[in-house]
């Protein structure tokens, strides 16, 4: 940076230079900024294909040093559910996006023992391909300390206990996600 | 980019591994590391090639080179001195 003296002894400043300083500070200030390093994601479905977004989000947050708090909700309460592994699946019906090995009529994948078996197919599939478990993608997000938080009217609402849940699991509502997505830059609702 | 002879301190075998398992695992490995050691990774996910260098630079680690190596991804990676 080039910093030129005029006569009067004052030092001027260019146009680059002004710039070059504003960018400096702004990344100091960002740097600094505790907001930046935390995220708060709400995990409202209850499919094997959603409950993959917020549990890799918070794990990737947690990797690159950030506080990461996920707050579950409604059919999300599933994920970290003691029994997750059997209640969380994957249905074609209605989804017309979900790749088939040939086309299928929404009648047909809507029998009995089509659920489990897309269920099943999309595991393998996963597995083959190398992505990690939900079991996994939990084992990561409880030892990088990212907070599961699951909603209590829920809990209420669909006649869970609190003993239905994982290890680790803290029990909260609207106002606790609030106070942690008030100082979090990152927010998402999946 | 050409490919670079980089002293390593040690290897972290990421092949196999989808997002965000790579970046996981280099961040515990990165943890039992000292400041200014080098780790080599290797990685097949595709992803890695933007992931790897945006993590590096939050966690105030370097990117000394990455480059491809036939059919899987190589990054060296050296741990900074601040805690980020």
């Amino acid at each position: 940076m080039s910093i030129e003296v005029s006569p009067g002894g004052a030092a001027v400043l260019t146009h680059e230079d002004v710039q070059q300083i504003v960018r400096q500070e702004v990344e100091r200030a960002w740097k600094r900024d505790p907001a930046s390093r935390r995220a708060c994601i709400i995990a409202s479905k209850g499919t094997l294909d959603w409950a993959y977004p917020p549990l890799i989000l918070a794990s990737a947050a947690a990797a690159a040093g950030m506080d990461a708090a996920v707050f579950f909700t409604f059919y999300g309460l599933n994920i970290i559910h003691k029994d997750f592994t059997r209640r969380v699946k994957v249905s074609p019906v209605g989804n017309p996006a979900m790749p088939m090995p040939v086309p299928m009529a929404d009648t047909f994948t809507g029998l009995p023992g089509m659920k489990d078996m897309a269920t099943a197919m999309m595991k393998t599939r996963f597995r083959k391909k190398g992505v990690a478990a939900l079991e996994e993608l939990l084992q990561v997000c409880r030892e990088s300390s990212v907070r599961l938080i699951a909603c209590a009217l829920t809990i209420e609402v669909f006649g869970f206990k609190e003993s239905d849940f994982i290890e680790g699991v803290e029990f909260g509502g609207a106002g606790a996600f609030m106070s942690e997505a008030r100082r979090s830059h990152v927010t998402l609702f999946i | 980019m050409a490919e670079l002879e980089v002293g390593e301190d040690s290897i972290l075998d990421c092949r196999g591994l989808l997002c965000p398992m790579p970046v996981v695992r280099i961040g515990r490995e990165l943890a039992a590391m000292v400041a200014g050691h080098v780790v080599k990774v290797l990685a097949t996910d595709r992803g890695a090639v933007a992931d790897v260098p945006a993590w590096v630079q939050d966690t105030g680690n370097e990117l000394v080179a990455w480059h491809e190596a036939g059919d899987h991804l190589v990054f060296y990676i050296r741990k900074g001195a601040d805690e980020v």
